[in-house]
């Protein structure tokens, strides 16, 4: 496993995530209302429907396909429903957003380092 | 724990542990509860006691609650030993044991005892009431086969008893005071029905007949009648009535009338000791049946777990009897008077009988016998007071609800084979749902639709659904109250949340959580879409999307289909296209290597397969062709289906191709509760489907006639005629006016058919048809509200809006180990 930098928190809309490729596997990126950043693969454990456009609300997101909700912190389903997905660590380093990938995102091709402007954060 | 309180809670019964379920899912840590209950279990399901006597249930599966439900919980349980006394002078309560607890609160929950005549002989042994385990255990010991048993009371529980006893092999004779039985739940002519179907199956009547003793020689012998005849028995059922147990509460001081009375957050005269269940009285009333005391249990949870927002105000109730063969369902004023009216349906070979009772326009009673499909929703007209003027004509065959998605013929749950497919969406069985609701032990839909998934897709199942649950719990099962919350996140119903919006000047999605006391910091993914269209409908260009807010086919502008792409559809206006128009699409078609085209049901064209960072390129292209957005993904106007018309087909009377086109115009980019289509036929041949739209009109050589509320989805809905006008303006007019009361007044997520049957053709007709100046006001602010509206998000987003929404997090760069290390250890 190994830490990449994806930019200042508000890269990611507050109740909305944005998907990290990494390698072979979409890493959906997840900030909450009240801006804590969570990071799940991009699977629900259901239909592997993707919860990078699921609707955000507390620390849950629910799935667009089938309105699973699932835990962002630990990557379960909630209620009734029995399944997992995986997390990934999270760090917050002066503002940026810091995701533990696994290592092959950093090989040739994956989008490490590619043509990031920085932008003036919103806030 | 230091800090918890302590909660004592005086029976053990399915209201009070209900209570205890609600609290331990609001506040699992606020009180140490400790549960005494006069029974030697567990708690069980009391209603299933009737199915256990006839021997189709056995106690095992009735259990709700084990006792290492109570120790994994951190609940000390004290079975079989009842509370003898309350000392509320020192917060304490005394067990027969001697045992004692002290309180900060008290749940008093003791139920209510069966009522036993004051005759001679009547504390006999063999003689039993109907009532608990204990009861049964009894009356199953004495049932063998050829014996005589003598059940007194022919109401609800003295026919169950009466059933059970029979199925064992006794000789059964029901003595009952009146001549017509369940007299305080059918009108003669269902007893009627009943009494002679329990004639058949070998039941014997006395009645109307008052016993005057219980005779026998150190064991009951036989019953004896205020007219000198008696009759042999070997075992009597008591089975007159029940009386709230009260005695305790009244003993310490509390006021108690019939029940222990409370308020209506369920708190008795002591500020420290709350309520529920059959010893209680509220507002005049005692239940005993189910679905009261578990409305009651929960707000009791709501004010122990201070929260403070529960309010019970009291409850419709419906009967069904638990006798395996017979339908039986009553509710309400089933007898009715001279202010009332009825309606009447009887089929005497089919053992079929229908009664409603109207009066001012509403349902007030219902009695059904031998056909009960429709019980729980003739209840609901009930307890909702829905106008039913729109509906009378049908109003006694029933809802038709069920049936048109893969449950086709279908009328009768219990009827149907356990693999037989009850919700098509989810592929759940009947053997299944059966199954999840007594194994999980299962009591609302809700609970239903969590565990299986069965009716929480489309919904049309939902009925058969409500079936099997009542079938399965035997009866007592009841939907939630009418005032239906918006979603768990709040306690106001939608068009409580609508008008507060409206009166209080909300204006933003965090103003009206903050104002109505959401119980949730950012709602869920119900209640923010329905949120966030109610104030773009309130506040038509003052309001600012909150996009986090929509479902991701709205946020994104495109429909994302099982593998997560998207699919696009350009607006094709009235379905009318050209070469041109054609070679654009095939060209984007190629461009983006679109997998799939397809034509529409809507006269359209549908490019499936795109990923979603191809989306605004795409649109550029369409966009530079000339093409909006076809809005095929959104709660919003979809399509205009139209025929050729009079332009070219022989039989047109109109211009139906140009009238379609201008309703387009008109309304495209509308944003509503649910999809809404259009269609305009040009002949009433009908060839654009317009009376399954949910506006539709079919053109004629006088003039247009209008058709609302049809769709052709999960259940086919013809549309209803509103009215007819003379010139293609008026079409318009009426148009707008009636999308515009429907995205006023529905509730989110609720199509036009749906919503008429609500509120009623009267309804939408007097203030569309009848109202001139309110029809012209509708439509005023319909044409305000597009302004705002017909901008196409298509061409915004090709233009870069919002342009982080379609492409992935682009890493900055690799961190180093050392720095994270360094970042850790600081």
């Amino acid at each position: 496993m190994s830490w990449i930098d994806v930019g200042p928190a508000e890269r990611i809309p507050m109740r909305g995530a944005r998907v990290l490729r990494a390698g072979e596997e979409d890493i959906a990126v997840f900030r909450t209302g009240d801006g804590r950043v969570f990071a799940l693969r991009d699977r629900c454990p259901h239909r592997g429907g993707p919860l990078s456009q699921g609707i955000v609300h507390g620390a849950r997101v629910t799935c667009p396909l089938h309105d699973w909700v699932i835990d962002l912190a630990t990557g379960e389903a909630m209620g009734a429903d029995v399944g997992c997905t995986a997390t990934f660590r999270v760090r917050i380093e002066h503002g940026r957003v810091l995701v533990e990938v696994p290592e092959e995102t950093t090989a040739p091709g994956a989008p490490v380092g590619a043509a990031f402007q920085p932008r003036s954060s919103a806030r | 724990m230091s800090g918890r309180r302590k909660l004592v809670v005086v029976g053990n019964g399915m209201a009070g542990m209900r209570a205890v379920e609600e609290l331990l899912a609001l506040a699992p840590d606020r009180y140490d509860i400790t549960v005494y209950g006069a029974e030697p279990y567990g708690n069980y399901n009391r209603i299933l006691l009737s199915p256990v006597l006839a021997a189709e249930k056995t106690l095992d599966d009735i259990m709700l609650n084990r006792p290492e439900w109570y120790a994994e919980r951190g609940i000390t349980l004290h079975a079989g030993d009842p509370v003898v006394k309350i000392d509320r002078a020192r917060k304490r309560v005394v067990a027969q044991s001697g045992r004692e607890s002290p309180y900060d609160r008290l749940l008093l929950a003791t139920g209510s005892s069966p009522i036993v005549l004051p005759v001679p002989g009547a504390d006999l042994p063999g003689v039993v009431s109907f009532r608990d385990i204990a009861d049964v255990d009894r009356m199953i010991e004495a049932a063998q086969p050829g014996r005589r048993a003598v059940v007194i009371g022919g109401g609800l529980l003295g026919l169950e008893a009466a059933h059970g006893l029979q199925k064992r092999g006794m000789q059964v004779t029901v003595v009952h005071l009146l001549d017509r039985l369940m007299e305080r739940q059918l009108d003669a002519e269902a007893a009627k029905l009943l009494e002679r179907s329990l004639r058949e199956r070998g039941l014997t009547f006395r009645m109307p007949a008052k016993t005057a003793a219980i005779r026998g020689d150190g064991r009951v012998q036989a019953v004896a009648f205020d007219d000198g005849t008696e009759i042999p028995a070997d075992l009597v059922v008591m089975a007159v009535g029940i009386r709230p147990n009260v005695a305790l509460a009244r003993a310490s001081g509390l006021a108690c009338d019939r029940g222990v009375l409370v308020d209506d957050t369920m708190l008795t005269y002591d500020p420290k000791i709350y309520a529920v269940g059959e010893c209680v009285q509220h507002r005049g009333k005692c239940y005993g049946l189910v679905a009261p005391l578990f409305e009651q249990a929960k707000v009791a949870a709501n004010h122990l777990a201070e929260f403070g927002i529960g309010r019970y105000v009291g409850s419709q109730v419906s009967t069904k009897l638990k006798v395996t063969g017979i339908d039986l369902f009553s509710a309400g004023d089933f007898e009715g008077g001279t202010s009332t009216e009825e309606m009447l349906f009887k089929d005497a070979s089919r053992g079929v009988y229908k009664k409603l009772v109207i009066r001012d326009d509403r349902v007030r009673g219902v009695v059904l016998y031998g056909d009960t499909v429709d019980g729980p929703w003739y209840f609901q007209l009930l307890r909702d007071g829905v106008p039913v003027a729109d509906m009378r004509e049908n109003l006694l065959f029933g809802q038709a609800h069920l049936g048109d998605s893969g449950t086709a013929g279908a009328n009768a749950a219990t009827l149907l084979p356990d693999n037989a497919e009850i919700c098509g969406c989810n592929g759940v069985c009947k053997g299944t749902i059966v199954k999840a609701i007594t194994t999980k032990k299962l009591f609302t839909l809700d609970e239903v639709r969590a565990h299986t998934k069965a009716s929480s897709s489309c919904g049309s199942c939902t009925a058969l659904v409500e079936q099997l649950l009542a079938n399965t719990l035997g009866g007592d099962y009841s939907q939630p109250s009418a005032k239906k919350p918006m979603c768990p996140c709040t306690i106001h119903t939608h068009e409580e949340v609508r008008e507060a919006i409206v009166k209080y000047a909300l204006k933003s999605i965090p103003d009206v959580m903050a104002f109505l006391e959401w119980q949730t910091p950012d709602g869920c993914h119900k209640c923010r879409p329905a949120l966030n269209f109610y104030l773009l409908c309130a506040w038509p260009g003052e309001y600012r999307d909150d996009k986090q807010s929509r479902f991701i086919n709205e946020r994104v502008h495109g429909n994302i289909q099982r593998d997560g792409t998207y699919s696009v559809v350009p607006r094709i206006w009235g379905g009318v296209t050209s070469p041109r128009e054609l070679r654009a699409i095939a060209e984007v078609a190629e461009k983006y290597n679109v997998p799939t085209v397809k034509i529409t049901g809507g006269q359209r064209i549908d490019l499936l397969g795109v990923k979603k960072e191809d989306l605004p390129a795409m649109w550029c292209d369409l966009s530079a062709a000339g093409f909006v957005s076809g809005h095929a993904y959104g709660k919003a106007l979809r399509t205009v289906k139209t025929c050729v018309g009079k332009e070219w087909c022989r039989f047109g009377t109109q211009d139906s191709t140009g009238l379609g086109i201008a309703l387009e115009r008109m309304t495209w980019g509308s944003w509503h509760p649910h999809k809404v289509k259009l269609a305009v036929s040009g002949c009433p041949r009908n060839c654009a489907e317009a009376t399954i739209k949910d506006f539709g009109v079919v053109c004629v050589e006088s003039g247009y006639e209008i058709h609302v509320g049809g769709n052709g989805g999960i259940k086919v809905r013809p549309t209803d005629f509103l009215c007819k006008v003379q010139t293609a303006e008026q079409v318009l007019e009426y148009c707008a006016a009636f999308l515009q009361l429907y995205r006023e007044e529905a509730r989110y997520l609720e199509r036009t058919a749906p919503w008429l049957e609500r509120v009623g053709l009267t309804y939408v007709r007097s203030r569309i048809a009848d109202d001139a100046e309110g029809r012209r006001a509708l439509y005023a602010r319909f044409l305000e509200a597009q302004k705002h509206a017909q901008v196409d998000p298509w061409a915004e987003r090709a233009r870069g809006y919002d342009a982080e929404e379609f492409e992935p997090l682009r890493a900055a760069r690799a961190v180093k180990e050392a720095e994270v290390e360094e970042a850790e250890a600081s």
